[in-house]
């Protein structure tokens, strides 16, 4: 399929408007069903301030729409409205408990001339249904791995603790959503795995293996190194949210003391002979301070059946990190995390200098040319690996792509029209100024490519996509 | 506590008639002979040895009480030494006349200590001015000087193993003057001094011959002296001291095993190991020279394990007397009428028997709580292999707390000698392959030592059992499997299929597929088809299986034709026909399995599809886009 792309590049002097969170509301039509009863229905709502007659009358829309929609097709209910101004998203992440946001769509606004007031264009179609569709259930999903599940809260508390557990956490939540650069990457929600040999990954485990045997308590682990997975005593879905926090809200946070200089403050202390640099980047701070709290953030984790509610303790030595998830129902005191800290401590450090020293062999063995010169986004849907020469480091603000966000919306459309259809497909679309993207899907692995070459035709971009697959992908079954 | 005693005696003692006044007994540790000299032999002598062709019986005259009889090596020609100035000499090779010769010293006024064969047909007389090298000539009846050598002597040693004989010089006796012999060759060895605890004034004689022992260790000669408790050092209780004696190159004082205690002392070794008989407290304690305790200079050591008595023996009581109904008889341990030879024997003169000496390695399981030390205790013993599985299966099933790190520890320690031996038996292989003549180093092949456990070993003995047994928590069933898997990739030793097959079986029975396929994803369960095969098995429960196999079958890029087999059973006929085609084989191909599998899909389009392309195949390959029946159309 070959299409050409219709956007053309916009004036100087107009105002550009990414797209914004409008407002962000959870209820549940069970709670209310009576007349005069309607604010009942109503968990959350946002923006606070929003008068409550409004706020029924946008619950009473969405409600309308759905169950209007279901009568075409019950299974699939609506998953988005498309207005002039803004875009809706639904979503029932449980029986009866709604979640709907509201989304800005982009617009420009351009000046007129003789004083009147500018003309604002709303650009309907640059927001993509999948992309925000996926940050919604996202948010539930953060929500449950920190709170548990709706239901659970209404079962312990009613609609009291419920409401309370969600003001508490989308309060914040909220705020950390970045619409404006929300992209495939949210579509696939994938994870970053380190590339390692694999003696050292057997020496990770064997690490983890040992760590778990010492202390009983810790019932699952995961390790990370540079921020991307190497591996997880969770389940997949579990991880995946875990590691969505992990690299996008905790890890950033924590980046300073590493960067600070030797003898910066935020430096971590090394104690007597004892010589390590691990640390609890949850938990205590300070384990030598008298008053550190042994409080640790508290995860719920295989919701769907033995719903475990879990401490978590993410404990890092230089680029190491290791979370250990030990029962919720045990209380963590100073002495476990002495006992961890100085059993896991030195350890963490030999092994997180192993895998620098390693992954310093293998780089210099494969060489610097064979670093991709292209940009892509490699997904598979199977153990979602993700792999993305496209977007710079994330960030607990942003994250920088290094193309234009035109290109990302073709990626977006491609992912769209790989979704309709469960067979392999290409398409091969050329973009403005010398542009060509290519995106490849084979069984469950996506592939999206950006090439720009002067002048190249249809063929050349073929066997460019070709040799591509053949060095990054060789030890892959990917269809050509 | 029947289950401690780790050294006992041989079960089938040689038997002789004991020693009386009238039966005189001898040893040969040459030869390990046991002579029953019954009136100087008159009324016959009786050589029992370790089997029964090494057994004779004989006559011979009555001139004088025998002082010293042994056959040369192989029964050839007997020497019977009745005085001090000469041996007496009888043939025993067929058809030599067996009349009996005698031979005098040759040096004026010396007396005869005692000889000692060093071949078929040489001999050493051993006489307190020196020492005198024979052949003996059994036609001729004479004896052929080959090499003499004067030296005072105040008595003699000889390791029959390694041809060595030790002179005991000077007035103290302390300094030790060894000879090494060879056929028709005898050369001096550096001579050495023993410490003495103390020296005594007037100097006399203070070294006895019987605390000196000869004996050979882990392939080395080594001189153990039994250092008695003094009181004038400040040392706790007697020792050992061990010099090891070089075939070249000067002696040194290398080992001292430390006793703890005092008393009378007897050395054996067996399997390597030094055992000390302790005769008041009637047990005996074992050291093993290998076992690292710190580096210092000389290596100090304590026993292994704790001292233990010898397994208590009964005699069975046979011959006439012996009713069946009638139990057997205890047998007296370290009885003072024992006599202990070297390396391994024990006789008693007074009951008639000859034991050797055994290690039992079975007790030391739990004698020595240290799995490592233990380990590195076991790999060096003869008889090793089942008891150290057996340790493997019982440290897997104990379950102790940081029992994981002492797993691997020990799969490290067996995987080093199982590596070493791979490529012992590499290097081998290769020095073969390049031809003798390159190879001025003789090549021996390896031998592979009881030791050596292999995988498969392993795999029998230990995992599969352990894997199946009930009550065992599946997270450390997969964390010793990936324990061992380590252990043999840190050692570089490829890991066999079926190892991987237990690894799978555990984690599919467990539900844990979500962590066999980061196993996958790191290539922790290396490629092989076997392997592909059973992850397609697995699609049924776990979908993502049949990714994970077409990947690792791409990876071998020898199983195209099992891609398209896979492809085509998942009526994927298309991505099938442009796989063979991308790795250019799809001139071969049957063009009836993809037709068949196009038809399957009943659709029409893509049958058509599949058809023309085969037709322009046709058309590109014969110039006729007809389907060959035989050939073609297969």
């Amino acid at each position: 399929m070959l299409m050409i792309s219709p956007r053309m590049a916009s004036g100087m002097q107009e105002k550009q408007y990414t797209p914004s969170l409008l407002s962000f509301f959870i209820y549940n039509p069970k709670f209310g069903p009576r007349e005069g009863e309607e604010e009942k229905k109503i968990l959350f709502y946002h923006p606070i301030e929003i008068e409550k007659n409004e706020k029924i009358r946008n619950v009473g829309l969405c409600e309308a729409i759905v169950q209007f929609t279901r009568t075409f097709c019950p299974t699939k209910p609506a998953k988005s409205l498309h207005t002039q101004k803004n875009r809706q998203f639904f979503h029932e992440p449980e029986e009866n408990y709604w979640m709907v946001m509201v989304v800005r769509n982009p617009m420009v606004e351009k000046p007129n001339k003789d004083g009147k007031p500018p003309t604002v264009e709303y650009q309907e179609e640059e927001i993509i249904d999948s992309v925000y569709g996926s940050v919604l259930q996202q948010c539930y999903s953060m929500y449950k791995l920190f709170n548990g599940t709706f239901s659970r809260a209404f079962e312990a508390g009613g609609v009291e603790l419920l409401t309370q557990k969600l003001e508490k956490f989308f309060y914040r939540y909220l705020q950390t959503l970045h619409l404006q650069s929300c992209d495939l990457l949210d579509v696939f929600g994938g994870i970053s795995f380190f590339p390692l040999d694999k003696m050292t990954y057997l020496k990770i485990q064997s690490f983890v293996n040992r760590i778990e045997e010492s202390l009983s308590l810790v019932k699952y682990t995961a390790f990370l190194y540079n921020d991307q997975l190497i591996w997880s005593g969770l389940e997949q879905d579990d991880m995946r949210i875990l590691y969505k926090y992990l690299t996008t809200s905790l890890f950033p946070r924590h980046t300073e003391p590493e960067l600070a200089g030797r003898d910066s403050p935020l430096r971590p202390e090394v104690a007597g002979n004892l010589l390590h640099y691990g640390r609890f980047l949850t938990g205590p701070g300070n384990l030598k301070d008298p008053d550190a709290k042994f409080r640790f953030p508290r995860i719920f984790v295989n919701t769907e059946d033995s719903y475990e509610e879990l401490h978590l303790i993410v404990y890092k030595a230089m680029s190491a990190a290791v979370c250990f998830m030990v029962n919720a129902a045990v209380d963590l005191n100073r002495e476990f995390c002495e006992q961890l800290d100085s059993l896991v401590g030195p350890q963490l450090t030999l092994l997180a200098s192993d895998i620098c020293e390693q992954y310093n062999i293998n780089r210099r063995i494969s060489g610097p040319e064979k670093e991709p010169q292209f940009k892509f986004i490699y997904f598979n849907h199977m153990n979602l690996a993700e792999k993305s020469t496209i977007h710079m480091r994330k960030t607990a603000s942003v994250s920088l792509t290094s193309v234009h966000p035109d290109l990302m919306k073709i990626l977006g459309d491609i992912n769209c029209d790989f979704a309709r259809v469960d067979e392999d497909e290409e398409i091969i679309v050329k973009a403005m100024t010398d542009y060509w993207v290519v995106g490849k899907k084979s069984d469950q692995r996506e592939l999206y490519v950006i090439l720009n070459q002067k002048n190249a035709n249809l063929i050349e971009v073929n066997e460019e996509v070709k040799r591509l697959c053949a060095t990054q992908f060789n030890n892959i079954f990917f269809l050509d | 506590m029947s289950d401690e005693y780790y050294l006992e005696l041989s079960e089938n003692p040689v038997q002789f008639e004991n020693a009386s006044s009238v039966n005189n007994v001898f040893f040969d540790e040459a030869n390990k002979q046991v002579f029953a000299v019954r009136s100087g032999g008159a009324t016959g002598v009786v050589v029992k040895g370790p089997d029964d062709k090494s057994s004779v019986a004989f006559r011979m005259d009555d001139k004088g009480e025998v002082k010293c009889i042994k056959f040369s090596l192989g029964n050839k020609i007997l020497a019977v030494q009745r005085t001090t100035k000469s041996v007496d000499f009888t043939n025993f090779i067929p058809d030599y006349p067996h009349l009996e010769f005698s031979h005098e010293c040759k040096t004026k006024n010396a007396s005869i200590l005692g000889f000692c064969w060093t071949n078929w047909n040489e001999i050493v007389f051993v006489t307190d001015q020196g020492i005198e090298f024979y052949q003996v000539l059994p036609d001729k009846r004479t004896l052929k000087l080959l090499k003499s050598q004067s030296i005072n002597v105040n008595w003699y040693m000889y390791c029959p193993e390694t041809a060595v004989l030790l002179l005991s010089t000077t007035v103290q006796g302390n300094v030790l003057q060894p000879f090494a012999f060879k056929t028709a060759t005898m050369s001096k060895m550096s001579k050495f001094e023993i410490e003495l605890p103390a020296v005594p004034k007037p100097a006399k004689l203070s070294l006895s011959e019987r605390d000196i022992a000869v004996a050979t260790i882990y392939d080395q000669l080594y001189v153990m002296y039994l250092k008695h408790h003094s009181r004038t050092t400040n040392s706790p209780g007697a020792e050992v001291v061990l010099y090891h004696l070089p075939r070249e190159g000067t002696c040194k004082k290398t080992h001292v095993l430390k006793l703890n205690t005092t008393g009378k002392f007897a050395l054996n070794v067996v399997d390597n190991l030094v055992v000390v008989h302790h005769q008041s407290s009637q047990t005996s304690l074992i050291y093993d020279i290998k076992l690292r305790e710190l580096d210092t200079n000389v290596n100090v050591h304590q026993p292994v394990l704790p001292a233990r008595s010898i397994n208590p023996y009964k005699i069975p009581l046979t011959g006439p007397a012996a009713a069946p109904s009638q139990a057997p008889v205890p047998c007296e341990l370290y009885s003072s009428s024992w006599s202990v030879f070297q390396p391994d024997i024990i006789i008693s003169a007074s009951e008639g028997y000859l034991w050797y000496l055994q290690v039992k390695l079975q007790p030391t399981l739990n004698l020595l709580q240290d799995k490592g030390k233990l380990m590195d205790f076991l790999l060096r013993r003869r008889d090793c292999k089942m008891v150290i599985l057996s340790v493997c299966s019982q440290m897997l099933i104990g379950g102790d707390k940081g029992n994981l790190s002492v797993v691997a520890t020990v799969f490290d320690k067996l995987n080093q000698v199982y590596k070493d031996y791979l490529d012992a038996e590499q290097a081998y292989t290769a020095a073969m392959e390049s031809g003798p003549s390159r190879s001025n180093t003789s090549y021996k092949r390896p031998v592979r030592t009881q030791a050596v456990i292999d995988q498969s070993d392993m795999y029998t003995h230990v995992l599969s059992d352990f894997t199946e047994r009930k009550g065992v928590k599946h997270k450390f069933i997969i964390a010793v499997l990936m324990e061992y898997i380590r252990s043999l990739n840190q050692f570089q030793i490829p890991v066999q299929h079926y190892l991987y097959e237990l690894v799978i079986k555990t984690l599919v029975q467990h539900n844990l597929f979500y962590m066999l396929h980061q196993f996958l994803q790191y290539h922790v369960l290396s490629d092989s088809k076997p392997l592909a095969c059973l992850l397609l098995s697995l699609e049924s429960t776990y979908p993502p299986a049949h990714q994970l196999s077409l990947d690792m079958l791409k990876r071998l890029s020898t199983a195209n034709d099992e891609i398209v087999e896979v492809l085509l059973s998942k009526q994927q006929v298309l991505g099938a026909l442009r796989f063979i085609r991308s790795v250019g084989g799809h001139d071969n191909v049957s063009a009836r399995k993809f037709l068949d599998a196009a038809r399957q899909t009943n659709d029409t389009m893509l049958f058509y599809t599949i058809f023309r392309f085969f037709e322009q195949r046709n058309m590109r390959l014969r110039g006729n886009p007809g389907f060959n029946q035989g050939r073609w159309f297969r």
